[in-house]
């Protein structure tokens, strides 16, 4: 596959949602909480409390939905600022309760409209990534399609970022560079290919730890396998003071560009 | 006699994300410093730009602020001969093999001056040392490459180091795309640089400048304890263009400005560029420490 098809394949609608996920790994034990507070409750972003094993955990999702209306209704996985805020808002919960957090991450980008930006759009991600970086819990962030710039990274400053291996993560679409780059939106595959945003290439660049199995819809010990693993890197983590893992975040973000 | 292309500053607003680089033009043409005549996007007028220099690059007619080179506005805002400049030998690389990119590199250093979209450094404004971050226009549209966001880092773990303010002025097109995920990396870099200084109890004032938008508005810009803007500065997260691509409708007039942002909650104040400096020593006086005097 090259870095187009894995674009592709990121996008495709039969791809696993968050919800997919979560029903997978949480089950019942899935309590979702809703709403920042401030504003309203977006859709684009699910959140709540479930049990990873013996563990109480903060879940956190951008949910692109599963059919036509439910798409509709989440605008499909693009957050506005109110989601990031949510989001924010549990985050801060976990660190109260000395919750880790999983984050699933899957949307083409925050959204781009008058709304959004009226709302402070790059004032909610930037105070996400901002709290992230010093929040004292553990946090994983797994992208399970697509990680569009920073609509993404506001739910992936992390202590370990996994991906999918048909998932992608950039910091521009492919079709937006080639058309601002080249002016032309018949070289996005070329665009795609230079990159660098398959989880391959960016575990290459250090970008990600894990690459982590396309799961199948019903392979439920595929899903068992990643709670394991989730679980163990956050027992890990959890033995850390809460200063070593907020320097252990600082430094894992420090060294990109540190050359 | 005048070349409306002479200036590639004066491009309306919704040009001003990254235009690919036409050949000859843009990127390559050359600053003409001893230009006559400049039409200024504020009142439609042609003014001299030798007055319009002399006023710190501000319209004389309609006060109109055009855009500032990161030495001009040092000069601006520095008491005379203490900035000293932080890391100015850190160059960027072509980390993922972009195509172009080591050319347009170069091309940048050329027509800027400046080896990287931002100039870090320590000076004193009305006696009062502060860390300053300068962002500079002509350098890739300001773009935040893994330098970019280096010298930022480096800047704000210097003021708090030793307990310093630091004053951020921003002018940014956003990530640099040829950097890929490397440059939206300096985002999360950057912010949490900013957190320990803030963490540490220290002052973070950002000055933005026309146009903040993408990458840059969504991490360190966005991140002050205080905010300024500049007049009518554009400061978003998704330019105008791609907002009116996006929803196919037209925006209203004064969107995205640094007033409308004022208005809606997002900024402390929008302070002209004649007040800038007096405005920044008072909120730097403002929080010097109990029992602190000035060194002189
Ligand atoms: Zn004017």
């Amino acid at each position: 596959m090259n870095a187009f098809d894995k674009v592709t394949a990121a996008r495709s609608v039969d791809k696993l949602t968050s919800m997919d996920f979560i029903e997978r790994m949480f089950k019942d034990s899935f309590i979702e909480l809703h709403g920042d507070r401030r504003f309203a409750d977006d859709k684009a972003v699910i959140g709540g409390v479930a049990m990873l094993h013996d563990t109480p955990v903060t879940v956190i999702g951008l949910e692109k939905g599963r059919n036509l209306k439910e798409r509709m209704e989440r605008n499909f996985g693009m957050a506005h600022p109110e989601g990031y805020r949510k989001a924010l808002r549990l985050m801060k919960q976990a660190e109260k309760f000395k919750r880790p957090i999983i984050c699933f991450v899957d949307t083409s980008g925050a959204y781009c409209g008058i709304g959004a930006e009226e709302r402070g759009q790059g004032q909610a991600i930037a105070e996400n990534i901002m709290e992230m970086m010093a929040l004292k819990t553990p946090i994983i962030s797994i992208f399970i399609g697509e990680g569009g710039s920073g609509g993404a990274l506001a739910l992936a400053v992390a202590d370990e970022v996994w991906m999918l291996e048909n998932s992608v993560y950039s910091v521009i679409s492919p079709e937006g560079c080639a058309s601002i780059l080249w002016k032309d939106s018949s070289r996005t595959a070329e665009a795609a290919e230079v990159l660098k945003l398959t989880a391959q290439d960016l575990f290459k660049l250090g970008v990600i730890e894990r690459i982590i199995r396309e799961p199948k819809k019903d392979e439920y010990k595929a899903f068992e396998s990643l709670k394991v693993l989730i679980g163990r890197t956050l027992e890990k983590n959890s033995r850390l003071s809460e200063n070593e893992l907020v320097e252990t975040r600082y430094n894992r973000f420090r060294k990109f560009g540190n050359s | 006699m005048f070349n409306g292309d002479i200036f590639t500053f004066l491009k309306p607003k919704n040009e001003l994300e990254s235009q690919p680089a036409k050949k000859g033009s843009e990127e390559n043409r050359p600053y003409i410093p001893d230009a006559m005549w400049v039409k200024c996007p504020g009142c439609k007028d042609m003014i001299l730009a030798a007055d319009m220099e002399e006023n710190n690059r501000v319209c004389v007619k309609c006060g109109h602020h055009f855009r500032l080179s990161a030495n001009k506005r040092i000069e601006l805002l520095a008491d005379i001969g203490t900035f000293e400049e932080m890391d100015a030998d850190l160059q960027s690389k072509n980390v993922i093999d972009f195509p172009e990119y080591t050319r347009k590199l170069k091309s940048a250093q050329i027509q800027s001056g400046e080896s990287e979209s931002v100039k870090t450094g320590v000076c004193k404004i009305g006696g009062i040392k502060t860390v300053i971050c300068v962002m500079d226009p002509t350098f890739m549209m300001g773009s935040m490459g893994s330098v970019t966001g280096e010298k930022i880092t480096r800047a704000f773990e210097y003021a708090t180091r030793n307990a310093l303010p630091i004053i951020a002025c921003t002018v940014s097109g956003g990530a640099r795309m040829q950097e890929g995920i490397l440059s939206l990396m300096q985002m999360a870099k950057t912010s949490g640089a900013v957190k320990k200084h803030s963490d540490a109890g220290l002052l973070y004032i950002t000055v933005l400048t026309d146009p903040t938008t993408g990458g840059v508005t969504a991490s360190f810009a966005m991140e002050g304890d205080i905010i300024i803007s500049e007049p009518n500065a554009l400061i978003a997260f998704a330019g105008p263009r791609v907002i009116e691509q996006t929803i196919r409708q037209k925006l209203p007039k004064n969107f995205q400005t640094a007033e409308f942002l004022l208005e809606k909650g997002f900024i402390d104040m929008v302070v002209q560029r004649s007040d800038l400096k007096e405005t920044l020593y008072k909120l730097l006086k403002l929080h010097m420490f109990e029992g602190e005097v000035l060194p002189v």
